[in-house]
């Protein structure tokens, strides 16, 4: 059993990770901990381009459904999706190369950082204009219903998603038709720069609206990477056994701005500070610390991570800048030729 | 070849697909046992099931988002937008997920799909159920558009369209539904951006598109009366766009007149205009003309919309004035 469980049916039992899950999603917050402070850098050297959307503080909530999930699971992210790129599989090198504008990015400069995608990991992509990924994600759930693949869809997506159309249009034809998706609601409490709770006209904008697309209601600490595991855990064999979607609200708090151009200023200090002490990281650390794991298991873990984002730097930083003659590549499966 | 209308030819040539490829499925309002609202997909439901003919309720963009997800993930779906005016309440689907997603993950994702819907005015029904929106797609990158203007073209066009890696765009052109054409025996699939001659003539080049190029071929008779030979040109296809078959008609005539159905503004005859003047201007003995409804909301009444879409006589009259 999980404390972690704000809200959700009350019969069901939580079932906690195993050590090594444990272990496996201390490993993913670190690298992409680690992975976000590089960005930033990277950025006030001028080297990230055009903008980006730092996850620093949501952690937990990828690292819970990523362990959850099978490796030919559907996952589609927003603009914030450094940390489920990165924790699906993808190389920091090929990530971090995008940002900077490299041959070697994960789509050779194409997308930037806002459309990070990794098929090859079934990370089907970062969507940058709010709630439309959802849609898709039904879609891609339908497929695999149609072709018997038993795979699942997730879609991550912001609390300021669950005001626009295409979040409602989705959620309603998920429930009707049964699909085997996720939606998973980091509610970082801030639509950009606005509070949600100011232009939302429930408490919890996902979960207080899941009723009405006749799901349960499930709230979750989203810095407690053992309970958004559960009940991702949970959404997952349901849609996995065929008894369609779910709806899961994690409430998380960014430590930065909404993007590169905000430091977020409209905060209240004592929230940010409170929310700053509730950091999953060091939460999580110390939760492991008392179950037993050793101090250099935990260590070697971090060394690690700080290894790999110094070896994707240097790799992405020595890669080509993208070669102009790839804007000509894949507007159509033959090219860019619009004329005959 | 036996004779059906343009609105058979639709059921005919998604059948035809469906029948080939278990991997295609047809998603939209009322698409399934009620055979849609234009009755167009009439037929499918019973022979393919709700399994792959599928109800939706009235979220176009959970329409295109569903079609989308299925086609980056193996499918080939074929999604109807009812009303071709409807595409603005999801285009974000249309313009800026799936045109460019092939484009923006380097060729990782590419999403096979058909958009099909009711194209253009001619029926009374308003501003909002009566648009000509080819140009609207036609400037988005990553999209392909075709607009069939007969039965046999529809299922060629649709089958093609089916088949293509790419999303494309088929507009149907709700006045056309009841109109009787031959349709080859057997399997048909055509290609896309190709556009053929639909009668040949030496005084000058009209290019018309859908409902066009009957208005079109309609004034060549008139003009003929009068001894004018025009060369009516039905494009078929704004992306991928047959300049070849244009220029070579242009080449002929020395006249280029566009026959549009959308407003004036930024119609997709502008932009063959264009390409003729940059790339023909040696051939031409005259200025180009574009024939298009003027640049106004397409009005409800009989005597507005009629005062307002393109008619035989006007192309008449601009052709002739045009010769002048």
């Amino acid at each position: 059993m999980t404390d972690g469980l704000l809200v959700g049916p009350s019969k069901i039992i939580m079932t906690g990770p195993d050590l090594e899950t444990q272990l496996e999603m201390y490993k993913n917050q670190v690298r992409v901990r680690y992975f976000e402070k590089k960005v930033y850098n990277l950025f006030l050297q001028g080297l990230v381009r055009g903008t980006t959307h730092l996850g620093a503080g949501q952690e937990a909530v990828s690292a819970g459904v990523s362990a959850a999930l099978r490796p030919d699971d559907y996952v589609f992210a927003t603009y914030r999706g450094h940390a489920a790129v990165i924790m699906r599989g993808a190389s920091m090198s090929a990530v971090l190369g995008e940002m900077l504008g490299r041959a070697n990015g994960l789509m050779g400069g194409k997308g930037g950082s806002m459309h990070l995608t990794d098929s090859e990991h079934y990370f089907m992509g970062c969507y940058a204009i709010v709630g439309a990924h959802l849609t898709i994600a039904n879609g891609a759930a339908w497929s695999a219903v149609y072709r018997g693949t038993d795979q699942v869809a997730v879609a991550f997506f912001g609390d300021g998603a669950t005001n626009i159309g295409a979040f409602h249009e989705a959620l309603n034809l998920a429930a009707v038709w049964k699909l085997p998706v996720v939606f998973v609601c980091e509610n970082n409490l801030y639509q950009e720069y606005t509070p949600i709770q100011s232009v939302t006209a429930v408490a919890h904008p996902a979960a207080d609206r899941a009723s009405a697309y006749g799901l349960e209601p499930v709230l979750v600490d989203g810095n407690d990477a053992d309970a958004v595991f559960a009940a991702a855990t949970r959404a997952v064999d349901r849609a996995r056994s065929g008894d369609g979607p779910s709806l899961v609200e994690a409430l998380t708090y960014r430590h930065g701005g909404h993007s590169r151009a905000d430091p977020g200023k409209y905060r209240p200090d004592e929230e940010v500070k409170a929310w700053l002490e509730r950091d999953p990281i060091p939460m999580y650390r110390s939760r492991l610390e008392s179950l037993g794991v050793a101090a250099e298991q935990l260590v070697s873990i971090e060394t690690a991570a700080d290894e790999e984002v110094e070896l994707g730097t240097e790799e992405a930083l020595a890669a080509p800048l993208a070669g102009p003659a790839t804007i000509w590549d894949h507007v159509f499966a033959d090219g860019a030729s619009w004329r005959r | 070849m036996a004779e059906i209308t343009y609105r058979e030819a639709i059921a005919v040539g998604i059948a035809q697909e469906m029948a080939r490829d278990p991997l295609v499925v047809l998603i939209g309002e009322d698409v399934g046992a009620s055979g849609g609202v234009f009755k167009a997909t009439a037929g499918l439901f019973d022979q393919f099931g709700p399994r792959r003919v599928c109800d939706t309720p009235i979220s176009e963009q959970a329409i295109l988002g569903a079609a989308m997800g299925a086609a980056m993930t193996g499918l080939r779906p074929i999604a109807e937008i009812m009303f071709g005016d409807f595409l603005s309440v999801c285009h974000d689907m249309v313009a800026n997920q799936i045109a460019k997603a092939r484009y923006m993950t380097a060729g990782q994702l590419h999403v096979p799909l058909v958009i099909r819907f009711g194209n253009g005015g001619g029926l009374r029904f308003g501003a909002q159920h009566s648009q000509s929106v080819e140009s609207w797609l036609m400037a988005v990158p990553g999209l392909k558009v075709v607009v069939p203007s007969t039965a046999a073209d529809v299922i060629g066009l649709m089958a093609a369209a089916v088949r293509d890696p790419d999303p494309v765009m088929v507009l149907e052109e709700k006045v056309l539904y009841p109109l009787k054409g031959e349709v080859p025996d057997g399997e048909h699939v055509d290609e896309l951006g190709v556009a053929v001659v639909r009668r040949p003539g030496r005084d000058a080049t009209v290019v018309a598109l859908g409902t066009m190029v009957h208005r079109a071929l309609a004034a060549a008779d008139l003009l003929s009366a009068d001894g004018i030979e025009i060369e009516v040109v039905d494009l078929r296809s704004l992306v991928p766009l047959d300049v070849t078959t244009v220029g070579r008609s242009v080449m002929k005539t020395a006249h280029l007149f566009t026959v549009e159905e959308n407003p004036r503004l930024c119609g997709w005859g502008a932009e063959l205009a264009s390409i003729v003047a940059d790339e023909y201007f040696s051939e031409l003995d005259g200025p180009i003309r574009r024939i298009t409804s003027p640049h106004i909301p397409l009005p409800a009444a009989d005597a507005l919309e009629d005062a307002t879409i393109p008619s035989i006589e006007r192309v008449v009259e601009e052709v002739r004035k045009g010769l002048d």
